[in-house]
């Protein structure tokens, strides 16, 4: 561990933000932002380009000063204390910038040193992050002739080679194929508990598997935050539910609000097909329970239906996105 | 400290294993070795005044004016275009740290090209088979002046990579820079207005540094310590002012 001691470990969060601003010649990148992670969680910082992420990233790290606000890592005040938060932190920026021109164990031990490893730590570090991150084939490539996502590869080495409390990875995934992107999801995945990771990225799926909190920033504000689950039921409740029923149609919909007033449907059913099953869409508003069990018991228990088919059309994280960073809706719940 | 040493240890080891390196030394010796020769030629021909060292390192300013800006430009400007130096500075590196390995990696590659034309006279001390030619004092004071004289201009070009991230316009910056430097001052000694009385002490500020005349006093054997002191503050300077210009870079980035 670097030298410093950061203040009372583990009671602290990883990292606190509160009221950050940030301006660029006039222009707000980041606005009010606040947001706490707790130690061992695993963060998505998620959002459109250009919404602020890189900056809030950025200004974490201790390399772009903040405007105003107020940045904690680990208790420790970025502004103030930036040398004991560069030993805090292990960063991959966007992109990854790495010199074309060197070895990859030459690298990586370079910036093991540069972190305060001293050799005789570095040597089984080195050999356990070239395993953890899969780059014992490469090892002694040049840089510059490795493919994506090795190069991505190398970065996350480098990000934990010196086993920061945290971890600050900047679209760890962009420009990787899926197996790649799967790797990569594992590797962050295995950091659980062990240190705390902020991922920023615009790429929802990989979010939604690797995350166990979401923060979404739009226009440098935070206009969302949750667990993915959270966010799904706050923003857009229990969603909808697709029906395949033979029956008399005209007679649902007061069956339908028996079972709770706001259920409706969402247009004119389809025609029957050739065994008199309909498809059917039904809406529920947000602050509904899950209505499937009720749905099935009651069309059951009335002779006059059948009931082929019940689905819950689950909203994504998409949908949550999409929903967080409308411009009609500026964030506004829908 | 530490971390300096580190990134030293990087530079210098990254030169040394950079084919550049060779190339750029290789043609250096060949441009210092044609004019060696026309040197040894003139004196061959015709008595000259002076000794052939003198004469040498009075073409100082060629390999200077040339060889500076190419070793320096890339250091940091190559280093904020590739947004490594992003990598760099998240890590516990703190700016003059950067910029000093970035600096003293340069001054010894420019020690070592300089050192390496030594070869030339010990060449000709072996074949003329007498060192009557070969007047030591010169050749110490030349390269004296080399050595400190170097901490400015590479500082200068340091400086001139720092505030951009494009090496072409890190090259000519740093070019134009030694150039008002090395022969600016002498051109602006010689203009008509600096002979009025009342730009006495402009003139005597300008004449203090002039580098042709720091240069003859060091060949000479006068080592003047407001001269030594002018290279050490200036290059201490540049590098300030290099560091102010990496983090001014990092503030409107």
């Amino acid at each position: 561990m670097p030298a410093f001691a950061p203040a009372p470990a583990t009671t602290t969060p990883a990292i606190e933000v509160s009221d950050l601003v940030k301006t660029y010649a006039g222009i707000t990148a980041v606005h009010r932002i606040s947001f706490t992670v707790a130690r061992g969680e695993i963060i998505g910082l998620l959002g459109p380009n250009g919404a602020g992420k890189s900056t809030t990233l950025r200004i974490l790290t201790g390399y772009l000063p903040a405007t105003a606000g107020r940045v904690t890592v680990c208790g420790v005040d970025v502004a103030s204390h930036p040398a004991e938060v560069k030993n805090l932190i292990g960063y991959m920026p966007e992109n990854n910038p790495l010199p074309d021109d060197m070895r990859v164990s030459e690298y990586l031990y370079l910036r093991g040193r540069l972190k305060g490893l001293t050799r005789r730590r570095l040597h089984p570090r080195f050999d356990e992050v070239v395993q953890l991150c899969d780059l014992g084939r490469v090892r002694h490539r040049i840089i510059g002739n490795l493919s994506k996502g090795y190069r991505q590869r190398i970065g996350i080495a480098d990000a934990i080679i010196a086993e920061p409390p945290v971890i600050i990875m900047d679209e760890p995934t962009i420009g990787l194929d899926p197996h790649q992107i799967l790797a990569v999801r594992d590797l962050i995945a295995g950091l659980r508990g062990r240190m705390t990771v902020l991922i920023s990225s615009h790429i929802l799926p990989e979010v939604e598997a690797t995350c166990d909190r979401v923060i979404i920033v739009n226009q440098g504000r935070v206009v969302a935050a949750g667990t993915p689950a959270e966010l799904r039921h706050e923003r857009l409740g229990p969603g909808h539910y697709e029906l395949e029923l033979a029956g008399p149609l005209t007679a649902l919909p007061s069956l339908l609000a028996t079972l709770h007033p706001g259920l409706a449907l969402v247009s004119a059913p389809d025609a029957p097909d050739a065994d008199g099953f309909a498809s059917l869409s039904l809406t529920a508003p947000r602050d509904a329970p899950d209505l499937r069990e009720p749905l099935v018991n009651a069309l059951a228990h009335d002779t006059r239906f059948r009931l082929r088919a019940l689905t819950r059309t689950r909203h994504t994280l998409e949908d949550v996105f999409l929903a967080a960073t409308n411009p009609k809706t500026d964030g506004l719940k829908v | 400290m530490r971390s300096f040493s580190i990134l030293l240890g990087h530079e210098l080891r990254m030169l040394l294993v950079s084919p550049a390196t060779y190339i750029a030394a290789t043609l250096f010796l060949v441009v210092m070795g044609f004019i060696f020769a026309g040197i040894l030629e003139s004196f061959t021909s015709a008595a000259q005044e002076g000794s052939p060292a003198g004469t040498f390192f009075q073409l100082f300013w060629i390999p200077v004016l040339f060889m500076v800006p190419l070793l320096t430009m890339k250091s940091l400007a190559e280093e904020r275009r590739l947004g490594t130096l992003e990598t760099l500075l998240t890590t516990p590196v703190t700016t003059p740290q950067v910029v000093f390995a970035k600096f003293f990696a340069a001054y010894a590659l420019y020690l070592g090209l300089w050192a390496s034309t030594g070869g030339f006279f010990s060449i000709l001390q072996l074949f003329a088979g007498t060192s009557y030619r070969l007047d030591s004092g010169p050749l110490i004071g030349g390269y004296l002046f080399i050595t400190v004289s170097g901490l400015l201009f590479v500082a200068l070009g340091i400086f001139a990579s720092s505030i951009t991230r494009n090496q072409a316009v890190a090259g000519i910056l740093a070019f134009v820079l030694l150039l008002l430097l090395v022969i600016g001052t002498r051109y602006t000694s010689t203009l008509e207005l600096l002979k009025l009385d009342s730009m006495a002490s402009t003139r005597s500020a300008i004449d203090y540094v002039q580098v042709f005349t720091h240069l003859d006093d060091f060949t000479r054997g006068v080592i003047d310590t407001r001269q030594v002191l002018f290279y050490l503050s200036g290059s201490t300077v540049a590098l300030l002012f290099s560091i102010f210009g990496v983090e001014a870079k990092l503030l409107h980035s």
